[in-house]
């Protein structure tokens, strides 16, 4: 592969996360160029990137990978809400057909050499019958009948049949752990930036997030890198959702499974977060996936943990409780002997 | 012998009906020993009458309108200083005052180095509080495991059930193995008992495998996360196993705690073996256990299946006790129990292939049940009786 003249196509970047990868991409001096598509302008400066205005649903896509001679295709137009959108249709056209469209354009492009699709750990699911990590190999123990996870997995059943027919064009899907940071903004992190947290009375979900800037890294060195596959990508360590809510010292309401729903629907319409049914299941039983693999095939180490990515986003919150957490400094501030693990008085 | 004195029954040798208000029944003047003669004007005197014979012998003299009086007087005398001086400091109790009934509760509790000990203990509470503390992928808590879980479950083992443990040194100190156990007692207390005397005997945390039920339940489920255990499935034990971890599994599931009492110590099927070709695909040894006495705790004389079925759970016991005297019913019956472990079954002899080999699966798993089996046998065979 002509290392020097990449061109890459960047789907998806009128979206937050996709122009800033695309911009970054655009730096790179491995890149000859970056074509960046969506069916909106981007509203943010997209530096070096030639944006060109075309809807992925529509075979306008396939003129502009071969016109433009793109060999690498990220793939990054997957939505995981209806919101921006306009409803739950439109974001299932967008997402299925669009993967689609897009996909049968690739394989018409003789010149195609990689394509990267950025999928989420939400094709696994979330149940009280998941295993505690989810290696690559495993699926979900349900088959989800609706919304986001439907559409993902979906989507990976289309990726997989194109690199089935175009078995010279190097494939890599990318699992991506929730992704959290002061920047992103996501059903989970407006769900975070709520004052008081509603969580699943009688249930604690393990939680594990990315750094943003880890998914930009692991989306770029997928990118440039030789390695095909399905990788798992989340940061180390697991964070239960109390645990979560205490580190930012953010009051919880725990709510009864079925009023959750209620809760979710009432927040929506006053469009205060977006509470889909599979995001109740996951703040219900939570998920943790194995990334083995992303560190010894893909050769990718995130440089944020799932705990240190958290604390990052936490800094950017202002604390709405956390009462009880400084009566207590304060009474172990008064006491004579400070909070030593040893105890060498005396 | 011809004067002999007539002593009625329980009334300290004088009549005891009462008449009324004027003269109250013996058993009336036996319940307030501690007013007395003494008239309500004179409180500080009223401690002086009191510790001779006031809880002897009550004069039957003293009114009780009085002696409800020179009660409520001296208590009220103390205290009147404190609750007059509380509200002052209406929306903040100064600190000073807080402090020395911190340090007072303290010195009761923690003893004479209570500081270090309160130290320390305020520190747990507020890592608690923030959230600054580890769980590992399966959602074990170490640290509320060992100070709380365990520390509840200690006296319930060692004074309740008395749980004697033999064989011990059959559990690897390190390194990954798997204990295998019968299972009974209508609800799996025994595996909570395992739990908590293999970490006392060996300082290793058993890490249980439990069935979908306990993590579809709502707090169950999280205990058992927090407690170190995880679901029962092969991805789950291998990798657990792999991970080093000491796995506990009981394959009789809920065929063994639910089966009625009259099948107590007979063992039920072993699921599909899946234990054991996690085992052998991860090398461990298996160290077969018997527990004798959990079938005691709850005798399931029987069922419900019909609401069980309603309400989606395996089934619903009677005990002789359960429904019957309601919450009381719960508590467990005091059995003496016997927790032993058998020799270690080596796995890692085997080919690499052993796993997939269904009928070497059988045997293996038929060798466990069969050593767990005669060791009950030989067990219930060395025990006195139920309770001893």
């Amino acid at each position: 592969m002509g290392s020097a003249g990449k061109v890459v196509l960047v789907t998806g970047v009128s979206r937050d996360l996709g122009r800033r990868f695309a911009r970054a991409l655009a730096d790179d001096p491995r890149i000859a160029r970056v074509i960046g598509v969506d069916a909106v302008p981007p509203r943010g400066d997209i530096g070096e990137v030639s944006f060109i205005r075309a809807d992925i649903r529509n075979p306008v896509i396939a003129k502009i990978i071969v016109k433009e001679d793109v060999d690498t295709v990220v793939h990054m137009a997957v939505i995981s809400t209806p919101g921006s959108a306009g409803g739950r249709n439109t974001m299932k056209e967008l997402n299925v057909i669009g993967t689609m469209q897009l996909l049968a354009a690739c394989q018409k492009a003789p010149g195609l050499q990689a394509l990267v699709v950025k999928s989420t750990t939400t094709v696994y699911g979330a149940s009280s019958r998941d295993p505690a990590m989810f290696t690559e190999d495993m699926g979900p123990r349900r088959s989800p009948r609706s919304g986001y996870a439907k559409d993902v997995a979906e989507i990976e059943g289309y990726v997989r049949g194109f690199a089935r027919r175009r078995p010279d064009v190097r494939v890599t899907t990318l699992r991506m752990a929730n992704a959290i940071g002061p920047e992103v903004s996501s059903p989970l992190t407006t769900y975070f930036r709520l004052p008081v947290i509603p969580t699943v009375l009688g249930h604690d979900a393990r939680l594990q997030f990315l750094h943003d800037r880890d998914l930009m890294a692991v989306l770029r060195h997928a990118t440039l890198t030789e390695t095909a596959g399905t990788y798992n990508v989340a940061g180390d360590g697991i964070l239960m959702l109390s645990q979560a809510v205490r580190r930012l010292q953010r009051p919880a309401l725990p709510l009864p499974t079925f009023m959750m729903g209620n809760m979710g629907s009432a927040l929506r319409s006053a469009r205060l977060a977006d509470f889909s049914p599979e995001q109740t299941a996951f703040l219900t039983f939570g998920r943790g996936v194995d990334t083995t693999r992303m560190r010894t095939s893909l050769g990718f180490e995130p440089e944020h943990t799932t705990a240190s990515a958290f604390a990052d986003f936490a800094a950017s919150l202002t604390p709405t409780g956390g009462h009880l957490e400084r009566a207590l400094a304060r009474a172990s501030a008064r006491l004579p002997e400070p909070a030593a693990g040893g105890g060498p008085h005396g | 012998m011809g004067d002999a004195e007539i002593i009625p029954i329980g009334t300290r040798g004088r009549p005891g009906r009462g008449t009324g208000a004027s003269s109250p029944s013996s058993a009336a003047r036996g319940l307030a020993p501690a007013k007395k003669p003494a008239p309500a004007t004179k409180p500080a005197p009223a401690k002086k009458a009191a510790p001779p014979t006031a809880a002897v012998r009550p004069r039957p003299k003293s009114k009780p309108k009085p002696a409800a009086e020179t009660v409520e007087a001296p208590v009220a005398a103390p205290r009147a200083p404190v609750t007059t001086e509380v509200p002052t400091a209406a929306d903040g109790i100064p600190a000073a005052e807080w402090l020395a009934a911190v340090q007072g509760a303290a010195l009761e509790v923690f003893g004479d180095d209570w500081e270090p000990q309160l130290a320390r203990f305020l520190a747990f509470l507020r890592r608690r509080v923030s959230g600054q503390y580890v769980v590992d992928e399966y959602g074990f808590d170490r640290e509320v495991t060992e100070r709380f879980f365990m520390s509840a479950l200690r006296p319930i083992a060692q004074k309740w059930f008395r749980i004697e443990v033999r064989g011990i040194e059959n559990i690897p100190t390190e390194g990954g193995a798997l204990v295998v156990s019968n299972h009974s007692g209508t609800v799996p207390v025994d595996g909570l008992m395992t739990m908590v005397s293999i970490h006392d005997e060996i300082g290793r945390f058993l890490r249980p495998l439990g069935a979908d039920l306990v993590f579809r339940l709502p707090f169950v489920g999280s205990m058992a996360r927090k407690g170190g255990a995880t679901l029962a499935c092969n991805e789950d034990a291998e990798r657990m196993l792999r991970g080093g971890e000491l796995v506990g599994v009981w394959p009789e599931g809920f065929k063994g705690i639910g089966k009625p009492y009259a099948d107590r110590y007979k063992l039920q099927r072993f699921g599909r073996g899946g234990f054991v070709s996690a085992a052998l695909r991860t090398g461990v040894p298996i160290v077969p256990l018997s527990v004798v006495g959990a079938e005691e705790i709850y005798p399931l004389v029987g069922n419900l299946p019909s609401l069980a079925r309603l309400l989606g759970v395996p089934y619903i016991p009677i005990t002789p006790f359960f429904p019957l005297l309601g919450p009381l019913g719960l508590v467990p019956l005091p059995s003496k129990w016997l927790l032993e472990f058998g020799e270690p079954i080596r796995t890692d002899e085997f080919d690499p292939g052993a796993a997939d080999d269904p009928m070497l699966v059988f045997n293996v798993t038929d060798q466990v049940r069969e050593t767990i089996q005669q060791t009950l046998y030989s067990l219930l065979m060395q025990r006195q009786s139920v309770f001893r």
